[in-house]
């Protein structure tokens, strides 16, 4: 995944910090605890602010008409989207869910691809066929999920396993919700990854919620990573509003992987801090437990550890603001301008062109990012 | 000459050669690397392409198929078995939701293909004896297989293998070692073309159109026809999705008088889709009404008396075209 080194190193000449050490190019099985660089630690904070900031545009997108059908925000849960994709080297492949808008941008998706995508335009990656996440190929290190729970950890236990049959050292991550922990592919594609040793991380995403359904009508166990336990293979548990906890979690589970020792099952506890989708108030969230995450916004955390470990001044953090916001300007003004799909095209693409090439869905977004 | 090789050993043939052929096909599924498979379609497969390529896995279809999903994501070309074609129905979702549908939403091709024995008359029970294919007809963005001859049985699993979509391969274990179709195969390499059928029989006055095991019974009641005077042509489909509706059309047209014979039951099976079709393009050629000769609306019995009521036959493939013919 060049792309995303290039975007991250780019990120910093922007910013006038020196692309010196280029820590995003570095493996994560070689980076200690607390290793990171000063620009890295900028780096997770523009990731965490872009991520909220882009879900914030589409949500007022949604309420102008512009966004339809569901809009799923991780607002509360950015932490483990930007501190989990970070410990990822360019090789290995992440498949996100719908919460995962983060891990997307700091692996080389640029908000126009989102704002295309969710606004049904003709050059979304998806043609406007399907909506969300629900894009990017493996040549850009990713598996898009398709809207049924747990699916992808068969599906990533097969990219691990292709993986290793073709050398390339890659690790397969991927997250699951609390909910979708009692389905039965998670449990099939643990049983399957944990007896041939494939090199998959998978990240539990506890957010206490599966629509309105509370983790304790899910499961009995306090920790769902205790799961792991069925199949003998590596666990932790996280804090999930704590960025550099989770990255520092998910490069040594990655690090675990990659030397054979996996898979592994991490769980970030957490809380998602809006419905289940933009539609929903989640009036099912009684109000004390709202409060309390409230104070532990996985942003403001990361504040005020960036302030008070002075690794950042207020100054920093404003222009880091800034450069979110006028990004978000500049692509939503490109997927602003662009068309609506022709309806004669959903039936294209069904099979592969038995004659001659088509153009394939996503090569027209190709063309947008490159001009954002 | 080669010797005259069964239906199974076909199958084996073509898996053995595509994996000779192309280093990114492998085969994942239960009890397929030391013991062979529960029908040995992959004896010997284990030592000679060692347990990278060929490898056993737990108890868990949906896992199966989704791991081949993510392979051949990655650019290879997995062969999933399942031991027995019933047990698709637990990988369900991961074939009609993700590998269907991936080129079409993002433009990623899944050629992956998903093989297994089917089909009924050798008293396997409800669970053991089914002919799941309307399920995967129904899904765009699948491919659906069913070879009738030892011929086809090869060439068809080597053009799965090849297609850049994915395939459901049904194999029907009635015909596996079935001594009357033993054929002397082609000594090079050849495939036969997804969604093209065959014509088995030529005839003038009515059109048996069908697939898998029951074409052996269409043929014998066209045996029996020709006694009689009659001229009957035998359509064996050999692809259900797509449809070879050119073929389809151009024996109603020749005939006009059209019987549809499948295993599979009766409500929702592929001779609804068909005559719906013949509606479409050739109503006017029309001689009688499309007739069906199917299983009836109920699970695959167990008992041998059961079945056999249970089961298409020549039979009965004779009554109805007898009926028609006098329509």
């Amino acid at each position: 995944m060049p792309r995303t080194s290039r975007s991250a190193v780019k990120k910093q000449t922007k910013r006038g910090k020196p692309a010196g050490d280029s820590h995003s190019r570095r493996p994560a099985d070689s980076l200690p605890a607390s290793a990171q660089t000063p620009a890295q630690l900028l780096d997770f904070y523009y990731y965490l602010k872009l991520n909220r900031m882009v879900e914030e545009r589409l949500s007022a997108l949604y309420r102008q008409g512009k966004v339809q059908g569901g809009l799923y925000s991780s607002k509360g849960q950015e932490g483990i989207s930007v501190g989990s994709a970070f410990a990822l080297a360019p090789q290995d492949v992440l498949a996100p869910m719908i919460r995962n808008l983060g891990a997307m941008l700091v692996r080389g998706v640029k908000p126009v691809e989102f704002f295309l995508q969710y606004m049904q335009k003709e050059g979304s990656p998806c043609k406007g066929r399907d909506t969300s996440l629900h894009f990017g190929g493996i040549d850009r290190g990713f598996v898009p999920p398709i809207s049924h729970l747990g699916t992808l950890i068969p599906v990533l236990s097969g990219v691990a396993l292709a993986g290793r049959m073709l050398g390339k050292n890659l690790v397969a991550l991927t997250y699951v919700g609390d909910g979708a922990t009692s389905t039965g592919d998670f449990h099939e594609g643990l049983a399957l990854a944990s007896v041939k040793r494939l090199p998959l991380v998978v990240i539990i995403e506890n957010n206490r919620w599966a629509y309105s359904t509370p983790v304790a009508a899910q499961s009995l166990l306090s920790d769902l990573a205790d799961k792991a336990r069925a199949y003998g293979i590596p666990q932790g548990v996280v804090d999930g509003n704590d960025v550099l906890a989770v990255h520092e979690a998910t490069a040594r589970a990655v690090d675990l992987a990659r030397r054979g020792q996996g898979p592994v099952l991490l769980e970030a506890k957490t809380m998602r801090m809006r419905g289940h989708s933009e539609h929903d108030d989640a009036s099912y969230v009684p109000e004390e437990e709202k409060q309390f995450w409230e104070k532990r916004d996985p942003i403001l955390l990361y504040e005020k550890h960036l302030l008070s470990s002075e690794a950042a001044s207020q100054a920093d953090l404003s222009r880091i603001e800034s450069e979110c916001a006028a990004r978000i300007d500049a692509d939503l003004a490109i997927a602003e301008a662009a068309g609506g799909p022709r309806p004669e095209s959903c039936v294209e693409d069904v099979y592969a062109p038995t004659q001659g090439a088509v153009e394939r869905p996503g090569e027209e977004t190709l063309r947008l990012v490159r001009r954002s | 000459m080669g010797e005259a090789i069964t239906y199974l050993e076909a199958i084996r043939q073509g898996l053995w050669e595509e994996m000779e052929r192309d280093d990114r096909v492998f085969m994942l599924g239960e009890d397929i690397g030391v013991y062979g498979g529960a029908f040995k379609v992959t004896k010997g497969f284990l030592e000679k392409f060692g347990q990278d390529r060929i490898i056993d896995t737990p108890i868990a279809e949906s896992g199966i198929v989704g791991a081949a999903i993510g392979a051949s994501l990655m650019g290879m070309r997995p062969v999933a078995e399942m031991q027995f074609i019933d047990f698709i129905a637990c990988a369900f979702n991961q074939i009609t939701n993700f590998a269907a549908k991936s080129r079409w939403r993002y433009g990623a091709g899944v050629p992956i293909v998903i093989r297994g024995p089917s089909g009924g008359g050798v008293r396997g029970g409800p669970f053991h004896s089914q002919n799941p294919e309307m399920y995967y007809v129904h899904t765009p963005g699948l491919k659906v297989v069913a070879p009738g001859t030892t011929y086809d049985a090869k060439g068809l699993i080597k053009a799965a293998i090849r297609d850049e979509d994915p395939v459901i391969y049904l194999e029907h274990k009635y015909l596996y070692r079935l001594p009357r179709i033993k054929e002397v195969l082609p000594e090079e390499d050849y495939i036969v073309p997804i969604g093209k059928a065959a014509l088995r029989r030529e005839g003038r006055d009515i059109s048996l159109i069908t697939y898998g095991a029951m074409q052996l019974h269409c043929m014998d009641a066209a045996a029996s026809l020709e006694k009689e005077g009659i001229s009957a042509e035998v359509l064996d489909l050999r692809t259900l999705l797509p449809l070879d509706a050119d073929a389809i059309e151009a024996t109603t047209k020749k005939t006009g008088k059209v019987l549809i014979v499948h295993e599979d039951t009766r409500t929702g099976g592929i001779a609804g889709e068909i005559t719906a079709l013949i509606n479409e393009r050739a109503f006017e050629y029309l001689d009688g009404p499309v007739r069906r000769i199917t299983s009836p609306d109920a699970p695959v019995p167990y008992s041998a008396p059961l079945e056999d009521y249970f089961l298409p036959n020549a039979t009965k493939v004779l009554q109805a075209a007898r009926e028609l013919l006098s329509y």
